[in-house]
């Protein structure tokens, strides 16, 4: 007599509409078989591609799931009852899943992703015989678009290693030119390359890692008033960016668009990775809905970078863009990693989305994009309204008139508001070093009778510390335009510039 | 494949509002009816591990609870609903992969918290696509 076998209503009709069948085996998977034997179009429904059990069909011996016994070796007997229960699964598409669905839309056949080439295999052999990866995964990424925002420091590794494991069409947004700057960290252009457009050296770079892909350059400062149709094309945005305009801008468009941004960030020795603007995850903005003060956190010309830390954290992005195509493993959504270079430590701090978040909260106050220069307190360097120009000639003097009012031998006391390390690099004769940090408690070392020129790299620094040598009741102070750089392009073009 | 697949005005709203309820998340439940037409619906728990934003799971004791509400309830199984919370209603990958033959598959889009689109879908007998039906001769 055989065993007896409890079907569920969506498989009986492949058992002429019965909800309970006979079949024999010593074991489940011997009952197993015998069954779709008997009703063979069960089999299908049962059993995957591979021959095994799929994930949402659960068998239970009488009441135990056989998960938790001994799986398809269980041992049956003849008074045991076996039921077939249905899990019921599903859910709204994931990044992979889109870029499947994109490429049966625009596949040459139907219901297939792109097919790879003998010389392809070769190639990507490595990656082929994982099964995190494998064909289909393969398959995926050559399907897959991704943009890089900026070929500079994190650009590079992030490029780099997606156009090597075969990313099918690689976007690049750039306008810059290689300086000689860049070379300490930004691995995609050399020496040679120095002076030609970041993406003409991108492009050679990448093609000569893969020529089986397509690489497309955007020449373009990205604005809200390209950016959604940049993105649009794409799959994965991967953010490079180096200031918070563009930042912002960056997670905005992606959370207009519901694309992923692989985010990552440096400065001096620590990082930043994350993924945001996903549909169940947290966007920039959760974390931070409004910028810091402009100024208060220095970029990485004025800060500095260690040039190996973009490697770093560029590849954290470039891993986290492929799991996302590939559907593998456990994104880093939700998740903020840290990375300190220095004391050689990751740390981890979980996000949530933020309900009352203005992008991508529940009722978004943001629904389009906005000016981001002026959202981060950024105002525009031209045109000056005329009240400000007048104030600004009774704080500034730029490097000329430094030279000419020096050369006439007026007593000036220049102040030098940049670190040590900085002063090491140039100077100007006679200025005396008082690091932005240390005027609060220096300040008194100064005459308030003198007129004193404050003076940094750029003009930013010094012009805090104007502000705050007024504030407590200098009157003569004027600030450098343009900084040290001014001074050097202007007046002493023999000193180093970095 | 019943074609129309009739489903009453109560069942209509009573899926709108669960999936308005679960949003941002994603809600799921039993269709019962008779054959061609739905006559009940019952709620289940989203027991998903992988972040019911975008997944959702009805786990064996649930499916069984649904097989004794829909006898209970004088009708039959006819399949599932879930919500698509801010994503069209039209099945993905991961449906596609996870579907059972016969079951009647109703998709509810929910965009910013209102449900919109309601689809309904069967998976083809050799497991490739899904097919779209017709909701009430639409």
């Amino acid at each position: 007599m055989g065993t007896r076998i409890l079907i569920p209503t969506p498989l009986r009709p492949y058992t002429d509409k019965k909800d309970a069948v006979e079949a024999d085996g010593k074991t489940v998977g011997e009952l197993l078989a015998d069954l779709t034997t008997k009703h063979a179009g069960l089999k299908a429904h049962l059993y995957n591609d591979q021959g095994k059990l799929r994930s949402f069909v659960n068998i239970y011996v009488n009441d135990e799931d056989i998960r938790y016994l001994q799986k398809e070796q269980t041992p049956i007997n003849a008074s045991d009852t076996v039921s077939i229960i249905p899990s019921v699964a599903g859910g709204a598409p994931t990044t992979a899943d889109a870029i499947a669905e994109r490429a049966r839309l625009h596949g040459a056949r139907a219901d297939e992703l792109p097919s790879l080439t003998n010389d392809e295999i070769k190639r990507y052999s490595r990656h082929l015989i994982m099964p995190e990866v494998g064909m289909d995964g393969q398959r995926r990424l050559k399907a897959a678009k991704v943009l890089c925002i900026g070929a500079g420091g994190l650009g590079s590794p992030v490029a780099m290693y997606l156009a090597a494991a075969g990313v099918g069409t690689l976007g690049i947004v750039d306008f810059d030119v290689v300086d000689f700057s860049n070379l300490q960290r930004q691995i995609l252009h050399g020496t040679p390359d120095v002076g030609r457009p970041k993406l003409a050296s991108a492009k050679d770079r990448l093609e000569a890692i893969n020529p089986e892909i397509s690489i497309v350059t955007h020449n373009a400062a990205l604005s809200s008033e390209n950016a959604l149709d940049l993105f649009a094309p794409y799959d994965i945005i991967v953010d490079g960016t180096d200031n918070f305009p563009t930042r912002y801008l960056v997670n905005d468009a992606c959370v207009i668009l519901g694309k992923p941004n692989a985010y990552g960030s440096i400065f001096r020795f620590e990082g930043q990775a994350s993924v945001f603007a996903t549909k169940d995850g947290p966007c920039y903005r959760c974390l931070y809905p409004e910028p810091p003060p402009p100024g208060l956190v220095p970029s990485c010309a004025e800060g500095g970078v260690l040039g190996v830390l973009p490697g770093v954290v560029g590849c954290i992005q470039a891993t986290e863009t492929i799991k996302l195509i590939i559907g593998a493993g456990e994104p880093l959504i939700g998740r903020f990693l840290i990375f300190d270079a220095l004391r050689m430590k990751f740390r981890e701090l979980k996000l949530r989305k933020d309900p009352d978040c203005p992008v991508c909260g529940t009722h978004p106050t943001v629904t389009k994009l906005i000016d981001y220069e002026q959202f981060c307190g950024i105002h525009p360097a031209e045109p000056e309204p005329v009240t400000v120009k007048s104030v600004n000639d009774a704080t500034e003097i730029t490097a000329v008139e430094l030279k000419q009012r020096l050369d006439r031998g007026d007593a000036l006391k220049i102040v030098d508001v940049r670190e040590p390390n900085e002063y090491q690099i140039n100077r100007i004769a006679g200025s005396t070093l008082i690091p932005l940090g240390d005027v609060p408690k220096r300040y008194n070392e100064l005459d308030p009778a003198d007129e004193i020129v404050v003076q940094c790299k750029s003009g930013v620094r010094s012009g805090k510390a104007a502000d705050f040598l007024r504030s407590v009741g200098f009157t003569r102070v004027l600030n450098l335009k343009g900084g040290i750089i001014d001074w050097i392009d202007k007046v002493d073009p023999s000193q180093p510039k970095y | 494949m019943p074609d129309p697949l009739i489903v009453d005005q109560e069942v209509d709203r009573a899926i709108r509002r669960h999936g308005e309820e679960t949003y941002p998340h994603e809600c799921c439940g039993a269709l019962v009816g008779d054959g061609r037409r739905v006559t009940a619906v019952v709620a289940l728990p989203n027991t998903t591990e992988e972040g019911p934003r975008r997944r959702f799971l009805v786990r064996p004791s649930d499916y069984q609870l649904a097989e004794r509400r829909a006898t209970e309830l004088g009708g039959e199984l006819l399949g599932f609903y879930h919500s698509h919370p801010d994503h069209p209603a039209r099945p993905s990958q991961f449906d596609l992969d996870h579907a059972w033959p016969t079951f009647a598959y109703i998709i509810v889009a929910v965009a910013a918290g209102q449900a919109g689109d309601m689809t309904l879908w069967w998976l083809r007998e050799d497991r490739s696509t899904f097919e779209e039906g017709r909701l009430n001769g639409n």
